[in-house]
């Protein structure tokens, strides 16, 4: 890693890699590649690219034949959540970074709604030393925007910048006075550091478990209305534009959303944008039995909003797909649907369920799906993952046509908690390689590629 | 059937098929000695997470009618209030062994829930504003004793329709039924998008006459103080039915308890039009019937009953 995102992601101590992977169809929009090559990894670094069978293969090194796979650069996910300190029994650094790199993601960053809020340096640097203990890939932490998330007093942002704070967040809450966040605009122009939000107006969404419609007055529950997340979607793209401020809107659930960033994007404003997996694939009526995996927020909405999302995602007006991983423990989620926290985990299953919906059977190409599932970093300052000669390796093994079963081997997460649990989908990850490492080997692909011991004794 | 979850899940062959065994018990009521053998030997647990006088004490009459043994189990007081889970109290009560569990509680959902937790039959009796199958089940015997058939038949609802799971499993019901459905009320306390269930929607009571049958729901105080409306006296001047309102040949029903002077007159409460007190008498046949229903009749042709005493 440079020294500008060692300032920003911590690296754990997995050991560079030695590799060759032979055979396989390598993608990587960004780098201009698209063919079947061999490609060397040597200590970790990216060596070699060739045709296949003109590589010279180390003597340590460990070979892969990957014919029929795809590679591609490694995914990056700028919003999960790894409920460390304080709700270790949910996921910790090191379960939560293990279900990255089973997801393929070579770096993830993490929101500062813990117990304590990483409000603060202390914890921070605390964290950051947790990390180089236990990530199996860089993760690097968004401060919050406000202390404890209270909404009225600012963190000390530009302290928190220079003890690596990738960005600023108060997400789980909105920042609720307008008053606030402009004055957090303000500061950003000397502190830096994009302002990631949460946008829910509580007046509006108060008491609600899902999206306010046709289901929603079917079942008697409470639902939290489109409005609520658009008004504020559109009250903080004022405030961006008017302070020439950069803001980066998490989750977008709704058209209307979509449409106001349309033409907040059309002024120039500083405005980013993403979306998860699981607004891409399902509407309200996967609410309609009360399966508490399927309660988040914001919630899941009709199917015009997830067509909007889904020509936002392909017109730019939203820059990158983001799981928005929530995990919960088991017996929190085992409640009636109205007790139950909201939140999906999703970094095991995103990239499948985004390239079955999507590409598969959806309109968008694979290497706009690989370009949305790796630019999302960039927003905080992140590198884009790129097939580099020269630089350290991220890069994801994948099988498109191997279709499996969520959760039918158990998740990486400490937590099940998959609104895709137990869909067949398509495009299985079988190997990660993160900033040189191999993070992640799919088991039942690490024992077909094993070297046969005979042939190794030989 | 092997449980009661929701009016949504039932066919109208069920609902058809418990009114007759209602009707059946309704004659026996007439009787001297009201309690049949049915049920002999069972246990019904009443799992109650929110006061409720009438609906307890009207499935524990329906079970002790049909010579059950009847548990009752409230939260207040119990261990729940030292943070057990649902999921550990409906294990713990399934240790006991019940045949049916009759669940009320402020969240929706959460009877499929216990049904999932527990080999008993789950009746529910209202859980959070989405259902109370066993209310629109009795308001349809009601109804059908008196109309002989819903089909074609106009019911309006009115009022807090949002926070009601009477109006929902209602609208539901009759609508099985045969019924056309109005709801009725100010448009803060009507769900967006209630049409999609088929109803039509009013916010005035301007053509209340054309309604066969009046259904006024409960209207209670705390919605004032959550600005759904700005006093009782308005909303009793928009939406109370009264003598004025209610059309000469319209029946008038309400599931209790009755706010009277604001969604209903003093005088409507009492007239001849009014099924109110035939609701609550039908409460325990149809709730007898639904017991019935459960753990009898399904198991009526079993050569070896499931539940031979070890």
């Amino acid at each position: 890693m440079t020294r500008r995102q060692e300032q920003l992601l911590v690296r754990g101590t997995a050991a560079e890699a030695d590799l060759m992977i032979s055979g396989a169809h390598l993608i990587d929009p960004r780098a201009g590649i698209d063919g079947i090559f061999d490609i060397k990894i040597d200590d970790g670094q990216l060596s070699q690219i060739g045709e296949s069978g003109t590589l010279s293969v180390g003597a340590d090194a460990e070979q892969l034949d990957a014919s029929g796979l795809h590679l591609f650069p490694a995914f990056v996910d700028p919003h999960i959540h790894l409920r460390t300190p304080g709700h270790e029994h949910k996921e910790d650094i090191e379960t939560g970074t293990r279900s990255a790199a089973a997801g393929g993601f070579c770096a993830v960053l993490a929101m500062p709604n813990t117990d304590p809020v990483l409000d603060s340096a202390p914890v921070l640097r605390a964290l950051r030393e947790a990390a180089r203990r236990d990530a199996r890939v860089p993760v690097g932490f968004l401060a919050a925007i406000t202390i404890g998330l209270g909404g009225a007093e600012l963190t000390a942002m530009s302290e928190l910048r220079a003890a690596g704070a990738a960005g600023f967040t108060d997400d789980g809450m909105p920042v609720e006075s307008a008053g606030m966040l402009r004055k957090a605009l303000q500061y950003q122009q000397m502190a830096g550091g994009v302002l990631a939000l949460h946008e829910e107006d509580r007046s509006l969404s108060a008491g609600g478990s899902m999206h306010e419609g046709a289901v929603s007055a079917l079942l008697g529950i409470g639902g939290i209305p489109s409005t609520s997340e658009s008004i504020m979607v559109a009250r903080d793209a004022a405030l961006a534009g008017y302070e020439g401020g950069a803001v980066h809107m998490q989750h977008l659930s709704c058209a209307e959303s979509v449409e106001v960033i349309r033409e907040a994007k059309r002024l120039g404003y500083n405005v980013t944008t993403e979306v998860s997996p699981h607004h891409l694939c399902f509407t309200e009526e996967a609410v309609s039995t009360l399966d508490t995996r399927m309660k988040m927020n914001p919630p899941l909405r009709t199917e015009a909003d997830r067509q909007a999302l889904i020509t936002g995602l392909l017109d730019g007006t939203i820059d990158c797909i983001a799981t928005d991983h929530a995990p919960h423990s088991a017996h929190e989620k085992e409640v009636p649907f109205e007790q139950a926290p909201m939140g999906t985990t999703g970094l095991e299953s995103s990239f499948a369920a985004c390239y079955t919906e999507l590409v598969r059977s959806g309109p968008m190409s694979i290497e706009m799906l690989i370009e949305k599932m790796t630019c999302g970093g960039a927003i905080f300052g992140l590198e884009i993952p790129q097939m580099t000669i020269g630089e350290s390796a991220n890069l994801v093994l994948v099988d498109l046509e191997q279709k499996w079963r969520v959760g039918a081997d158990g998740y990486e997460s400490r937590s099940d908690n998959c609104a895709f649990d137990g869909r067949e989908l398509f495009g299985r990850v079988l190997l990660t390689v993160a900033d040189g490492a191999v993070a992640y080997r799919q088991r039942s692909f690490a024992l077909s590629a094993a070297p046969d011991p005979e042939t190794a004794a030989q | 059937m092997k449980h009661l979850l929701s009016i949504e899940d039932v066919s109208r062959e069920d609902i058809e098929r418990i009114c007759a065994r209602a009707a059946a018990f309704s004659e026996n009521h007439q009787r001297e000695i009201k309690k049949v053998p049915a049920l002999r030997g069972r246990t019904v647990l009443n799992l109650f997470y929110e006061a409720s006088t009438r609906t307890r004490s009207s499935f524990e009459l329906a079970a002790k009618r049909l010579s059950a043994d009847v548990v009752n189990f409230s939260a207040a007081g119990s261990s729940t209030e030292k943070g057990e889970s649902l999921k550990d109290t409906v294990q713990t009560l399934s240790a006991h062994r019940p045949d049916a569990i009759v669940v009320r509680c402020p969240w929706a959902g959460a009877p499929a829930l216990v049904a999932e937790w527990t080999d008993a039959a789950i009746i529910n009796a209202g859980d959070g504003k989405h259902e109370h199958p066993t209310q629109a089940l009795l308001d349809i015997f009601t109804l059908t004793r008196r109309l002989g058939s819903l089909d074609g038949v106009k019911i309006w609802i009115v009022g807090d329709v949002l926070h009601s799971r009477v109006a929902r499993s209602n609208i539901l019901g009759f609508q099985k039924m045969g019924a056309q459905v109005t709801v009725a009320g100010p448009p803060t306390l009507l769900p967006r998008e209630i049409e999609a269930m088929g109803v039509e929607v009013r916010y005035s009571l301007d053509e209340i006459r054309e309604a066969d049958v009046v259904y006024a729901l409960r209207m209670q105080n705390e919605r004032m103080q959550q600005a759904y409306l700005p006093s009782m006296r308005e909303y009793a001047s928009l939406f109370q039915i009264n003598e004025r309102r209610l059309g000469a040949r319209s029946l008038l029903m309400h599931p209790g308890p009755v706010n009277r002077g604001v969604e209903l007159s003093d005088e409507v409460v009492d007239c001849a039009q009014s099924l109110i007190l035939e609701q609550v008498a039908a409460g325990v046949v149809v709730r007898m019937a639904v017991l019935f229903e459960l753990l009898a009749a399904s198991r009526a042709f079993d050569p070896v009953p499931e539940h031979q005493s070890a």
